[in-house]
């Protein structure tokens, strides 16, 4: 579905990533773990299209396609789908309206007919559910005065919504309390399909409780330092970076 | 006045509008009293209106233009411009729409207008018997059953003199400022409208129902007048692009309100803002006020401005009668190279008057937007009351916004809040909104759009709809 070879990128010439190889398959779950500063949103930011870093080498294929040439728009009709680890405000514009005006452009593409209103109402209750949202949520403006559980719960709501092929989830778990992360993990977990696939970008390993990645990378200084299953995460959460990058 | 007389009359103006055969020329340029004599000779006005015509000339020689706006233009030539222009006569204009700039009717097309409509727009020459003369006719016949009065006010003149006398020049005096005294020397036209007592005028007023029977030229002036108890909600302009071969626009707009009688006026100004170096622009300087007289009463002005490469432009509110309101909810959009220096005055002077100012002030490419604001509380206006908010919005680097509030409290009891923002349209938001599937134009519509909700959702539906439309189609280009 996805594959990322020697991926070189800077921002204002300082080099971030330093030769990024991952390959990921329909159905998988990856977990990129890794200190701070390591490159990690750099990384999802460059695969959702943020036009700040230049892409300095290397390639990314999607599903066959050049992503690296497509517009951030066009990824999202493409099924890509970015989790903000800082979800933007925007003032005015009520939240309802956002999701709708995405589940469309989405349909859009898909070659399917607009959402109707009524029909937009039900299906994004039933998301709301799932989250254990309150419908007041959808007449707030987006993520304006949104505590950080708040907004990220908006972001996985915006995922169940959209549907992705490839979910890109930066940090989905920072700023999170136990309830919350109980139900983003259960959130994200809903998701999990043989046709969808998800990198999950974390700090700590306590996402990873609930949802239990198939790989675990570990990003550091801009390169995948070392590659294995779940049982990385649990030592890497036992014996710290330092350790494992030294060993 | 009995219904029948009423529908006499009403029908009257509505025979007047077609038949009245004003002589087709243009005068010579220049502006002398002989000019003013001719204009008021031609129009077959009353000796009062001339001697008041005359009068406001002879302030205007005294006066001289302002100079405080935050705006940069050559000086007018006064004499360069002619002062009267009748009508323009069928086969004036371009004989069909594929004579008519691309450019427009895509910009038309955009904003959904039927063909008809269209040419009506761009002046194609087209024929009386189409369409919207039987919506016209449904329409005079809805009014003059509710014995509202709806006529161009060089008609009133005629079949209302006692109501035109009365209230001409009352809420903006003739030497109000330069342009005002421009205007009352030389207006050419404009609406007239008066609601009886205790009338709720059937539908929204629209200048566009009178398009088609009378050039209002570049000198307009309007009266609204609201008996007690009556409610009127006035839409003034339209959302496609207006052109127009006369540079400088000076229009007059007075409003009064009586006892619990309420005005809504809602502007869409999208005159033509000239190249992307500002090159033939329209200037547009409007004197636009409304005195609530009567206690209770309200007056509310809604607009949104996107055109002209000048608007000077403050409508504002006289709260003279004990617990009025005046609201001010306004959109103005610079780009290009576009100056708009807009904004409003709340005069408080009766007791418990309130008032609300909302301003959104959005620049881009090279315009230059400017709010300039006076709430003046008089003393006696006991517990008077203004809220003022004023947003500004900058896409792009080039632009400026610039906010001048000016305020004036003689009154110990009276309580003004006062808050102001200016914010940048980020590329996080856009790159959010584009994550989710919206193009990048879509994307910076939403923001606008949000950054614009609180004055939109006050227009009525229809416009505000349009509005939307038009603040998209204004902001194309402005980012990528």
């Amino acid at each position: 579905m996805l594959s990322i070879r020697n991926l070189h990128a800077k921002i204002n010439e300082t080099p971030i990533l330093k030769g990024i190889n991952l390959e990921i398959n329909p159905g998988e779950v990856h977990a990129i773990m890794g200190p701070n500063g390591a490159g990690k949103s750099t990384l999802t930011s460059i695969l959702a299209g943020r036009d700040e870093y230049e892409v300095t080498a290397g390639e990314v294929v999607y599903q066959g396609q050049n992503l690296l040439e497509l517009e951030p728009e066009e990824r999202a009709w493409a099924g890509l789908f970015l989790s903000f680890q800082y979800p933007v405000e925007i003032p005015g514009v009520k939240n309802i309206y956002l999701l709708k005006a995405a589940v469309n452009a989405m349909r859009e593409h898909r070659d399917l007919p607009e959402l109707k209103a009524a029909e937009f109402l039900k299906l994004v209750r039933e998301k709301l559910k799932i989250m254990q949202m309150d419908e007041a949520f959808l007449h707030r403006n987006v993520n304006e005065g949104f505590s950080g559980g708040e907004k990220k719960r908006n972001e996985i709501l915006q995922m169940q919504l959209l549907e992705p092929t490839l979910a890109l989830l930066d940090e989905t778990d920072s700023g999170l309390d136990v309830d919350a992360l109980r139900i983003v993990g259960e959130g994200i977990n809903r998701m999990r399909s043989p046709e969808r696939s998800v990198l999950l970008v974390t700090h700590y390993q306590r996402l990873l409780d609930t949802v239990k990645p198939d790989f675990v990378h570990v990003l550091a200084d801009g390169q995948i330092k070392l590659s294995g299953d779940y049982t990385l995460a649990l030592r890497l959460e036992k014996e710290g970076y330092e350790g494992i990058e030294a060993a | 006045m009995s219904n029948q007389e009423l529908d006499q009359l009403v029908d009257q103006d509505y025979k007047y509008g077609f038949v009245t055969d004003i002589e087709s020329d243009t005068l010579p340029p220049g502006l002398n009293e002989d000019v003013v004599r001719e204009i008021s000779r031609r129009k077959k006005e009353p000796e009062w209106l001339l001697e008041w015509r005359l009068d406001a000339y002879r302030k205007w020689l005294e006066m001289t233009p302002p100079e405080w706006p935050h705006l940069t233009y050559p000086p007018v030539d006064f004499q360069s411009i002619s002062y009267f222009s009748a009508p323009k006569k069928q086969g004036d204009g371009p004989q069909s729409l594929d004579d008519v700039d691309p450019v427009l009717i895509e910009t038309y097309n955009k904003l959904g207008i039927p063909v008809e409509e269209q040419k009506l727009l761009a002046g194609v020459a087209v024929d009386y018997v189409f369409d919207s003369v039987s919506v016209v006719t449904t329409f005079k016949e809805k009014l003059s059953e509710a014995g509202v009065i709806f006529c161009p006010l060089s008609e009133a003149v005629h079949s209302h003199p006692e109501l035109v006398k009365a209230h001409l020049g009352t809420i903006v005096p003739q030497s109000d400022n330069y342009y005002a005294a421009l205007n009352s020397a030389v207006f050419s036209d404009g609406s007239f409208v008066y609601i009886p007592k205790g009338v709720r005028c059937p539908m929204e007023l629209s200048t566009y129902f009178r398009i088609n029977e009378q050039n209002t030229g570049q000198f307009e002036r309007t009266l609204i007048i609201a008996d007690e108890g009556s409610y009127v909600s006035y839409l003034e302009g339209c959302t496609a692009p207006q052109r127009d071969e006369n540079q400088l626009h000076a229009a007059v707009v007075e409003l009064v309100t009586m006892t619990d009688a309420e005005i809504k006026y809602s502007t869409v100004q999208n005159w033509f803002a000239g190249d992307d170096e500002g090159k033939g622009g329209i200037y547009n300087f409007v004197t636009k006020r409304g005195e609530c007289r009567g206690d209770r009463s309200k007056i509310s002005w809604t607009q949104l401005e996107t055109g002209s490469a000048i608007t000077w432009k403050y409508p504002s509110c006289v709260l003279r009668g004990a617990d009025s309101v005046g609201e001010f909810y306004s959109v103005a959009v610079a780009g290009k190279k576009q100056q708009a220096d807009t904004g409003t005055k709340m005069i408080h002077i009766g007791p418990r008057t309130r008032s609300t100012i909302i301003s959104k002030g959005i620049s881009t490419a090279r315009g230059q937007n400017a709010y300039r604001g006076l709430v003046k509380v008089l003393p006696g206006a006991v517990d008077a009351r203004n809220f003022t908010q004023c947003d500004s919005l900058l896409i792009g680097d080039q632009c400026g916004a610039h906010t001048f509030p000016y305020v004036e409290a003689e009154e110990p009891t009276a309580q003004l809040e006062h808050e102001a923002t200016t914010s940048k349209v980020s590329d996080d938001q856009l790159f959010y909104l584009r994550t989710r599937g919206m193009s990048e134009e879509d994307a910076l519509n939403m923001v606008v759009n949000g950054f614009c909700k609180e004055v939109f959702q006050k227009l009525p539906m229809e416009f505000a709809v349009e509005a939307e439309a038009l603040l998209g189609i204004t902001l194309e280009g402005a980012v990528g």
